[in-house]
Parts: C-alpha cells; structure tokens; sequence
C-alpha cells in the first residue's frame, strides 16, 4: 500500500521537475531540475517493479544494519578521489595559468573549480565518512539496529544527490557566494530534509539502545548533527528571486552577513571536521589499539569543552573588518582558549596507545590514526596561534591560511577516515584481513610526505608574500606589487602541486587495496562450516 | 528597551553565567568519588556487540 502512495509522490515529483526544468531561468536550474527529473523517474520505475510482487519480509531485528555503510564505505572512497583530483587540478592550475583551458572557460577555470574541490573533499568525503561511520558506530556502541528502517538509506542516498546538485550547480554557475555553503537555495532545503531524517536515524538508535550509558563517541557525533543542522539553516535564510531559477537573496546584509557566514565558517570546522571526526577518533583507535579509551572523564570534559568553546571562536576570520573589535577579540580569545580542549583530546587519543606502542611498528592501519591525532594536535595549534589579531595582520589572505586549512584537512581529516577504512572493509565484508599491509605502508608514507610538502610550501609562500605585501622603502611607499608576489610564489606551488599528487596518489593504492580485500581476501571462517574456503 | 539591547543584556550576564556554571559543573560531576570505576564500563563498550545487537533479556543484565 505505501508503494502506490511512493508511486504518487515520486511521479508528481518527476512531473513538477519537469515544468521546472521548461521554466528554467538558468543553465544551472535547468541542469539540475533535469538531474531530480531522471532520479524521481528512475525511482518510479524501480519501486513500480517491486509494487505487488509477493513480499519477502524477514526478520532483520537480531543484526546490524550494514549495508547502507558499506555503500557509505564506497561513497567515501570514491569521492575522496574525486575530491583530491580536483584539489590537485586546481593545485596546478594556479602553478600554470594555462590549464584554465580557453575551451573550458567559464566552466572549469580555478574559480568555478575551487567550490568544486572544497565541497567535495568536504562534504562528499568527508560528509558520507561521517555518516557510514556514525551509522557503524552508533549500532555497535548501542549494541541495537539502526531505528527507522529504509530511512537511513534515504539519508545516504539523498546526500549523494545533494552532492550531485551542488557540485553540477558550481560547473553551471549556480553559487550563493558563501565559503563552504555555496549551494543556492533549492538543493539547502533538500540538505535539510535529508539532515533532519539522518538525525532522526541517529537520535532513534540511541533512544532504542541496549547500552545504559551513551558512548562517548556518539556523544561527538550527536553534537555534530545538531549543530550542523542549526549553522546550515540559519547560514541560508535566503530569499529566491524566482522559484524557477537558482539565483537567490541573502536575508542578512552586511557585517552582520559576514558575521553569521564565519559563525558557520568557523564551526563547520569545529563541528563538521572536528567534532565527528572525534567521534570516529573515540571509537576507531581504541579498536584498532584493542584498548578503552585513555581516560574516559578526560574524554567527557573534552567535549563539553570543545562544545561551549568553539561555537565562540568564528569572529577570528573577520579581524581588521567592519566588525566591531569587541567581537573580534571575543572570537580570538575563545580560540585560544581552545587550545586546551584540543590538546586534551589529542593526549587522550594518543595515550590510548600507551602500553601498546609496539603497534606503531608492527600496524600501519594504527601508525596512520596516530598521525592523523598528531595532526589534529599540530594543527589545533597553529589555528588558534593564526587567529591572534597580530599574527592575522601577516597570515590573512596569504597561502598560509590554505597550509593550515590542508594539515587540518589531509592530515586530521583524511588519515583518520582512511585508518577507518581500513578497519571497516575487511569488518563489514567478512574478511579476514586486509589484502595487502604493505599498501598501507606505502599509502600512509605517500600521504604523510605529500602533506609535508603541501604545508611546508604553503607556510614559506605565506609568510612570504605576507611580508612582501607590508613592505615599505624609505618613504612609505610599497615596495612590491601584487604581481612580483604571484612570480615569488611559483616555486612553492609546483611544489604544493606534487604533494597532491602523493597524497592522490596514496588514495587510490587505498582504493585498489580495499576493493582487492573485497575480491580476494579470505572470508571469516563460520564456525560451524566444514568446507574449507576456496 | 529594543530587542537587541535586552538580549545582549541577557546574554552577557545570565545566559554566560549559567554556561559557566553548566560547565564547572560537568568538571565537579566528571571528578565526584567513585567515577573512575564507574566509567570503567562504558570506557569498555566498544569491545562488546561486534557482530550483532544484544535480545531483550540481555539488556537487564548490562545494568551496573
């Protein structure tokens, strides 16, 4: 019966996307009203296929819900590839303007390319590692199935059509102009749809467990999926200015606009990157280390700490603007403060390992989530040194700001969603380990290198060109112009492009490796099975 | 008094003491006697249900 009213729903949907797509103000609208027409129809079909045919119901209460993670698993793998490929693209393209193809212009040149790549290391790999590992762990963790049955695979796969919307909008044009929220309205308020139905999945499992005590973890990535939430809506209160075109206008105007985009800008980071992530961090080294946690009050204060903390820190990015000082000081000195929570959590994820150091030798999957931790300690470090107004006078607008944003983000980021990976794949597809150690060996020393190249190369271009912009002669007059500084800086970005090409490099070993460990690794024995395996 | 003017008001005064005090709490709570042996068993909750959920009669056991 729910067949025939999905049926209904998804031919309406198909129909009005259709009329949207002939009343299409713009390329962008038009391409992506197309792109919900050929999924709602697809869909139709699909469920048409399955309406009436004799149901084959079985009883799934007693197990986990993992395959909605393991296409999450797929998802990050994939995209993360995509996302790096165009990171290094664009790398290159500010090495050697020619690769902003004249054929191409208006189409792939940095500019549209860039909230291509941001969005897609961001969210698309980023986004469906948080949601395949939260969806892992909170099952695990609250020893009960996923609540609200087939809703989580309609969390998972209506992300990927945001993912899909978004990143064909950037191509055509469509963009809000805000740093990490570029999507225009339409696919926001179906972010937000798809958002709501992932913390009801969450929430629910939680509310169902079989675990009196919530684990930590998911304590980080409740935090993430509320808070999220919150910045995602209020950051895109827009009006648009015709529901049949993708351009829409900002309700807040001015400083307070600026304001409200950094307030999300900064906990994006805080939240997004920092507090999921942990999630992972709480629930995947202490597997991988076979021990609990280092100090589970330490943990607990952590964050409660990163919580009341970070949501202050956004004013940093707005230093020497029409923001009030009083606003600007109050955001420098919560990140400061965030020193502490931040390194509490590093030590504590760190320590975990205390007694088991042994492993770093013998376990690469281990040795990698140990310098993602690093990385999230270095970089922890130098955020909140970067958000002093002084040292913000030399580093704003430099390549330094792009160094720090990618050691967070390769280092912290990605080496702690790669380590979960590794962990997962041979877990979620029965196997009895992974198909070959010595490619993560060779994954993570390509990584950490590509990373060492890419922040060394950003702090010296940033530094650099951050003291040629001050420099005065004799008097008072500049001494270099805009240009001299692009010409100093081409060295470092050849050489920030080759520590892309490691990095990307290292991911797709990964990929051949975990899609090896699926086809060819052992599968767990059952114990109960008398064949030997083939 | 306009909207904005109350609601700074406010916040800079009972709304950052509540935080404040919301947050020393959590701290006090965290470092109360006997918590070290009760975090011992979440601190151990990933080790347990790998592979498949705790039945109903299980849960009244895990209570502690």
């Amino acid at each position: 019966m729910t067949n025939y009213f999905k049926l209904i729903v998804l031919g309406l949907v198909t129909l009005l996307a259709l009329i949207a797509a002939n009343y299409a103000r713009d390329l962008a609208y038009l391409v992506n009203a197309l792109t919900v027409a050929l999924v709602a129809a697809g869909m139709f079909l699909w469920v048409l296929r399955n309406t009436d045919e004799p149901g084959t119901s079985v009883d799934m209460s007693g197990e986990y819900m993992d395959g909605v993670v393991r296409a999450g698993v797929i998802a990050t793998a994939l995209w993360g590839v995509v996302g790096f490929l165009a990171g290094t693209f664009i790398a290159f393209q500010l090495a050697f303007p020619h690769l902003n193809f004249e054929w191409a212009q208006g189409y792939m040149n940095f500019g549209r390319l860039r909230p291509l790549h941001t969005s897609a290391v961001i969210f698309a790999f980023g986004g469906n590692a948080l949601i395949c590992t939260s969806f892992y762990v909170v099952q695990r963790t609250s020893a009960a199935r996923l609540w609200g049955g087939n809703l989580a695979w309609f969390v998972f796969w209506g992300y990927q059509l945001v993912i899909v919307l978004a990143a064909t909008g950037y191509l055509l044009g469509a963009t809000q102009s805000k740093e990490y929220a570029e999507p225009e309205w339409y696919v926001d308020l179906w972010l937000t749809v798809v958002w709501l139905a992932y913390l009801a999945v969450f929430l629910g499992t939680i509310v169902k467990r079989k675990e009196p005590h919530i684990y930590v973890a998911n304590w980080f990535y409740l935090s993430f999926i509320i808070t999220v939430a919150m910045l995602h809506v209020v950051n895109n209160l827009s009006i648009p200015v015709s529901i049949f075109g993708s351009k829409s206008v900002q309700v807040f105007s001015g400083v307070q606009d600026a304001m409200t985009q950094w307030w999300y800008g900064h906990n994006a980071v805080g939240f997004f990157l920092t507090a999921g992530f942990l999630g992972m961090m709480y629930y995947f080294v202490p597997k991988q280390a076979e021990r609990p946690v280092y100090s589970y009050k330490l943990s607990i204060i952590h964050f409660w700490a990163l919580i009341f903390i970070y949501i202050w820190a956004g004013p940093h990015h707005l230093h020497y603007t029409a923001l009030p000082d009083w606003a600007s000081t109050l955001g420098m000195v919560f990140s400061i403060v965030l020193w502490m929570p931040s390194w509490g959590g590093m030590i504590n994820g760190l320590m975990t390992l205390s007694g088991a150091w042994d492993k770093l030798r013998t376990d690469p999957i281990i040795r990698m989530m140990v310098i993602s931790v690093g990385f999230y300690g270095m970089s922890t470090f130098e955020g909140p040194m970067m958000s002093i107004r002084a040292v913000n006078s030399l580093s704003h607008y430099t390549d330094w700001t792009i160094g720090h944003v990618h050691s967070g983000a390769l280092g912290w980021n990605g080496m702690i969603t790669f380590g979960a990976l590794y962990f997962l794949v041979p877990k979620l597809w029965n196997r009895e380990r992974l198909y070959s150690l010595s490619m993560v060996s060779w994954h993570f020393w390509l990584a950490t290198i590509g990373i060492i190249l890419y922040a060394a190369s950003m702090w010296v271009t940033g530094i650099m060109e951050g003291l040629m912009w001050r420099e005065v002669d004799a008097n008072g007059f500049l001494v270099n112009s805009f240009a001299d500084t692009v010409a100093a800086k081409f060295p470092m970005y050849v050489v920030r492009g080759l520590g892309g090409v490691l990095y990307i490099t290292g991911a797709i070993i990964m990929c051949y490796n975990l899609y090896m460990t699926v086809r060819r690794s052992p599968a767990v024995e059952s114990s109960h099975s008398t064949v030997p395996a083939a | 008094m306009e909207t904005y003017s109350l609601l700074r008001e406010f916040a800079d005064s009972w709304m950052l003491l509540f935080l404040f005090v919301f947050f020393i709490g959590v701290v006090i709570w965290v470092f109360r006697p006997g918590a070290s042996k009760t975090y011992e068993n979440p601190a151990n909750i990933p080790f347990r249900h790998e592979d498949k959920p705790a039945g109903d009669d299980e849960a009244d056991a895990k209570e502690a």
